[in-house]
């Protein structure tokens, strides 16, 4: 295949082509045209044209963003909210990141279109202190946007007010959890809480909240572009339209591609990426990012596509793909994915704060070769804990690398248990 | 800047405190909250001490102990490990004479681990003030560092 197939541009289309300081650029290569055409839509046919896309949230989840903005619509209680997240900490994933530099305007569409849809008034993007560069271009933008009447009250003559605010993140990975950064927003420390209620009906201070992210809301002003029935043509029976893959670790050409759904993870490292520098092996490639499963080589020809993911029990989540050659050694990646971890649990449930202690403890006696099958067994029931009672998707994705290299690298566990206690007795 | 002054900047209602402590902070010689710094913004908030703790110590962001003129980030997580991130760490040490943790002598920098920099094609990456640098060797870590030197010194 050429990359010329293999790489669709879509959301990345306007990247290099246009200056991302400058509203004019977006408004000559077809920019704010999509949401001028919505605002004479009604928000039911909006959200109509939504659901026939077949778009479903790229923050990871996969949650369908049709359903969704309906559930916001139909929701009691104002004043609603919409809040774009771009607190971008998953480890591998910097897809975001490169949104806002390259085309901010792309997301403050997509965010006026679908706040007019569900009769939202308030916005929010969510960005992550880290993120400088990215803060100062989306506030230039949306003054650029408020100057053009796009943002403010009665926007363009419609009667419909919309503004958005930034809102910088203070450096916690956990915040990119939905109710985490809800409090974060409301001014407090950033911990997890209990669902249900979802924060579609009782969000941001306990209102109807329509929470999506970056990549999510840049989708929508070209499905209102080309029709929802258009779009759905890209991609794959499950998995509709295209992915931002962010490609990084042990390859030649590490980057940010935009794929059609469906595309093999093989084709991606090797016809983009130009596979693994100076021709080593793989020895395995970890999916969405540090909370997201590690796979062998011999699975590589798995496709982007929720459908197959799901049936080799994986997902792809946001979209990052690690690539780790055969120098690496497993049990050190596992155990900085578990020290990410530990750092960001926000400590506020148990399985999580102390689980991801003693999963490290339990690791280190791996590392050091001093394990005994019984902390084998032990790290079994810790990863099924965690998944089962962690109050939110940290805690519960955490131990999801080290419960992959089980099943697919056995022996780097089992070839680590002292010699003493593998003799039986 | 006083913590009146950045709550009159960045806004005094509940939902701007995050905010208003990193843009305080930033202004501080030693880029820090000092107790004395939180109980100001709970003062001047109204909000409970308990709550404004917690936020200024939740935060990795907001540091709650003395730091250097410039934090240098390294980024921690597995791109940049795989691209030898180990060495980055290592070199900074030699050339800084500190450790990761710790502030050098001068009060110029201050090394910190940081969680994903979301620069991962350019791995390894560190980020100082607002500046990311990737694709980080030996050669480049002197060529920065001794650029932040002389700057001091103009």
């Amino acid at each position: 295949m050429s990359n010329d197939t293999l790489s669709k541009k879509l959301l990345t289309s306007r990247f290099g082509k246009i200056k991302a300081d400058s509203i004019d650029d977006y408004v000559s290569t077809g920019g704010y045209s999509v949401f001028k055409k919505a605002l004479s839509m009604s928000g039911d046919d909006i959200i109509s044209e939504i659901k026939t896309s077949g778009l479903k949230g790229r923050g990871g989840a996969g949650f369908p963003t049709g359903l969704k903005m309906d559930s916001v619509k139909q929701a009691e209680g104002t004043p609603k909210y919409i809040i774009c997240n771009a607190d971008e900490g998953e480890p591998g994933n910097f897809k975001d990141r490169l949104l806002m530099e390259n085309d901010p305007h792309q997301i403050i569409e997509g965010m006026i279109i679908s706040a007019f849809a569900t009769g939202t008034n308030h916005g929010y993007i969510f960005i992550r202190g880290e993120y400088i560069k990215s803060i100062r271009t989306i506030e230039i933008a949306l003054e650029q946007a408020r100057v053009k009447g796009y943002l403010g009250d009665n926007i363009l003559d419609t009667g419909f007010d919309f503004d958005i605010v930034v809102h910088t993140g203070g450096g916690s990975y956990v915040c990119g959890e939905e109710f985490a950064l809800l409090v974060s927003i409301e001014g407090k420390s950033g911990r997890a809480t209990y669902k249900p209620p979802f924060p579609t009906t009782c969000g941001l201070y306990n209102k109807p909240t329509q929470i999506n992210n970056v990549e999510t809301f840049c989708n929508i002003p070209h499905i209102m572009d080309m029709g929802g029935e258009e779009f759905s043509k890209i991609g794959t029976d499950s998995s509709k339209g295209t992915k931002l893959v962010c490609l990084s670790g042990n390859v030649v050409k590490p980057g940010l591609y935009e794929v059609p759904l469906g595309t093999t993870i093989r084709s991606i490292i090797d016809d983009l990426g130009g596979g693994v520098p100076n021709n080593r092996e793989i020895k395995m490639v970890q999916l969405g990012g540090a909370s997201g499963p590690v796979i062998p080589k011999s699975m590589l020809d798995l496709k982007l596509c929720v459908k197959e993911m799901n049936g080799n029990d994986l997902s792809f989540g946001s979209g990052a793909i690690i690539v780790m050659d055969e120098r690496i050694r497993v049990l050190d990646i596992l155990k900085r994915i578990i020290e990410f971890f530990r750092h960001e649990s926000c400590g506020k449930c148990t399985p999580c704060r102390e689980g991801l202690t003693q999963m490290l403890i339990l690791l280190n006696r791996f590392i050091e070769g001093t394990a005994t099958k019984q902390d084998l067994a032990l790290l079994d029931v810790l990863i099924e804990t965690m998944g089962q009672a962690s109050i939110c998707g940290l805690g519960q994705a955490a131990p999801t690398a080290i419960k992959k290299v089980l099943k697919y690298f056995p022996e780097e566990f089992e070839g680590r248990i002292h010699s003493m206690d593998s003799v039986t007795v | 800047m006083q913590v009146k002054e950045a709550l009159l900047k960045y806004g005094s209602t509940p939902d701007k405190l995050i905010g208003a402590m990193l843009g305080y902070q930033r202004n501080t010689p030693c880029n820090y909250l000092s107790e004395d710094d939180i109980r100001e913004f709970a003062k001047e908030t109204g909000l409970p001490l308990s709550r404004v703790h917690s936020v200024a110590s939740f935060y990795s962001l907001l540091s709650t102990k003395p730091r250097g003129k410039y934090i240098i980030q390294v980024c921690y997580d597995v791109p940049c490990y795989v691209n030898d991130s180990v060495n980055v760490v290592k070199d900074l040490e030699n050339k800084l004479r500190t450790t990761m943790g710790h502030t050098t002598d001068d009060g110029m920098f201050t090394l910190e681990y940081s969680s994903c920099l979301g620069c991962c094609d350019k791995a390894p990456v560190m980020q100082i003030g607002d500046k990311l640098y990737g694709n980080l060797n030996s050669e480049k870590i002197s060529e920065i560092l001794s650029a932040y030197r002389r700057n001091k010194n103009e």
